[in-house]
């Protein structure tokens, strides 16, 4: 077998493994299954779930907040990002700013923004969008910064002026270090999304998960948290196969 | 498909009593020191000179990279689809996020020449350097002298009075220097540009060019300017048989033995 092959072999048995000796403990009546239940109950669980619709249309909900909360986001952290990289004066005028704003946990802000812009989606999508844009803002500007000169160079003296500097070199030699931002910020957009939704909401995976606290379905508490970890899987990959397809010059 | 017309005639390129310094936090460093320099047109000079004496300064200054402290430099004008001097970077010169396409065709782009047309050109220069099978490859997928040949191209693309290369080959192994110094003398000699030549090596002066310049340590100025005594073409054999070349690059080892040896001020 291939290294390769193996590595692929190795990332699919160690959660199946995980999962076994759960099964295993839990039929076994080592752990009491009332508080912890076995993943074939948590299986059955969201397949009830998905056939009510109850799960899908939570999933759905969520899934909506984060993409529309991380365009919203993203796009202006780009547009931001790029100009702080290319005119130190801009560099200067925003950096301060930026420092002191980006490591204020964005949950803290929640409430804030509940009291601005209410209890609904502008507020979801707010959230969203602030947990992600300092992250996505300051690798962009990273990435345009770390660019050798000698591309402004070549650019320079084939006539490019302002704007086509920005979108044929710092735009394109940035985006490695923009995808950078981008995965982390997805982590975050999610962590983000539960807890607003664990803390005020009628729908969505946190708000799932918090109604089967208060109702003690805790095989439902465990497929909410089983429903996170796929979607956050599920994005990973999404952004790992955009980022092939952006950038293709990447060895 | 449309040819490109070539008509890239040179033009002469003048240098009139420049100076430069740097300004860094021990104050200035003075890189250039009135140099005045005369490019006939179609004519290939070198500039060879101990490093850091301001080579690449004087030619980033030609290609308007750079603002002189003072002095005046005067361009060959183009008319519209051509830049007036194309320049060939050493180390890095090609973008990694262009295809060897997007890197030839990126200075006609600038000058506004339409897709379909600056297309036609650029594949053109890509058959003239003989990358024809590597026309969508990136940067990444070519040796070090491919993408030099891509960095040629994208300076013949737009069809230049004038052409500034600061030490396109240094980079590169003897051999694929050798093989990249004929390929600069046949695109030259097709149209024959107005080149400026910076380089730290004696031989490539001396197999390419008509005159060589030789610039003094740091603050550089020209110290001397020396016709090349060699008949053309000047195939690798022939050059090292001569008992001239030996001769001439002997007299430029004179020159600058005596700027190696002086203390930097």
């Amino acid at each position: 077998m291939s290294g390769r092959a193996a590595d692929r072999a190795l990332a699919v048995l160690s959660p199946i493994a995980l999962l076994a000796v759960w099964e295993g403990l839990s039929r076994t009546g080592v752990l009491d299954a009332r508080y912890i239940p076995a993943p074939s109950t948590v299986l059955a669980t969201l397949g009830a779930m998905t056939r009510t619709g109850e799960l899908p249309y939570n999933v759905g909900v969520s899934v909506q907040r984060i993409v529309l909360g991380f365009v919203l986001g993203a796009v202006p952290a780009v547009a931001l990002g790029l100009s702080m990289g290319v005119s130190r004066s801009v560099r200067a005028a925003l950096l301060p700013l930026v420092s002191a704003i980006y490591p204020i946990p964005k949950i803290a802000v929640y409430p804030l923004i509940i009291f601005y812009l209410g209890i609904g989606e502008a507020s979801k999508l707010s959230i969203v969008a602030l947990s992600i844009f300092f992250l996505v803002l300051l690798n962009t500007m990273a990435g345009v910064l770390g660019l050798d000169a000698a591309y402004v160079r070549i650019a320079r003296a084939y006539g490019a002026r302002g704007p086509a500097i920005f979108t044929t070199v710092a735009l394109p030699g940035a985006l490695p270090s923009i995808f950078t931002g981008l995965k982390l910020g997805m982590g975050f957009a999610l962590i983000v999304i539960v807890g607003a939704e664990l803390l005020g909401s009628d729908a969505g995976i946190g708000h799932l998960i918090w109604r089967a606290y208060q109702i003690f379905a805790i095989d439902v508490m465990f497929a909410g948290l089983l429903v996170t970890a796929a979607l956050g899987w599920i994005a990973t990959a999404a952004l790992d196969w955009l980022e092939r397809r952006v950038i293709p010059w990447q060895a | 498909m449309t040819t490109a017309v070539r008509t890239a005639a040179g033009a002469a390129i003048t240098a009139t009593a420049v100076t430069h310094a740097y300004r860094t936090e021990r104050g200035e460093i003075p890189a250039l020191r009135d140099v005045s320099v005369q490019i006939a047109a179609g004519e290939f000079c070198a500039l060879i000179g101990p490093s850091g004496c301001g080579k690449t300064t004087l030619l980033h200054i030609l290609a308007g990279l750079l603002r002189p402290a003072a002095g005046t430099v005067v361009l060959p004008a183009a008319p519209p689809g051509r830049l007036p001097a194309a320049v060939v970077f050493q180390g890095i010169s090609t973008f990694p996020w262009m295809t060897v396409l997007g890197n030839v065709e990126y200075g006609l782009r600038r000058l506004g020449v339409p897709r379909h047309d600056s297309r036609a050109r650029a594949e053109t220069e890509i058959r003239r350097v003989g990358l024809e099978a590597f026309r969508d490859a990136y940067p990444h997928q070519l040796s070090e002298g491919m993408r030099q040949r891509v960095s040629i191209a994208r300076a013949f693309a737009t069809d230049p009075p004038a052409l500034l290369l600061d030490e396109p080959f240094a980079a590169l192994d003897e051999q694929t220097r050798l093989v990249l110094q004929d390929e600069l003398l046949r695109l030259w000699q097709e149209g024959r540009p107005t080149v400026l030549f910076v380089t730290h090596s004696l031989d490539e002066a001396a197999r390419l060019a008509d005159r060589v310049l030789v610039m003094s340590a740091r603050p550089g100025h020209i110290k001397a300017d020396i016709p090349v005594p060699l008949p053309r073409p000047r195939g690798y054999r022939e050059v090292r048989r001569d008992p001239a070349y030996g001769e001439f690059t002997a007299r430029l080892w004179d020159e600058l033995d005596t700027e190696l040896r002086r203390p930097l001020p």
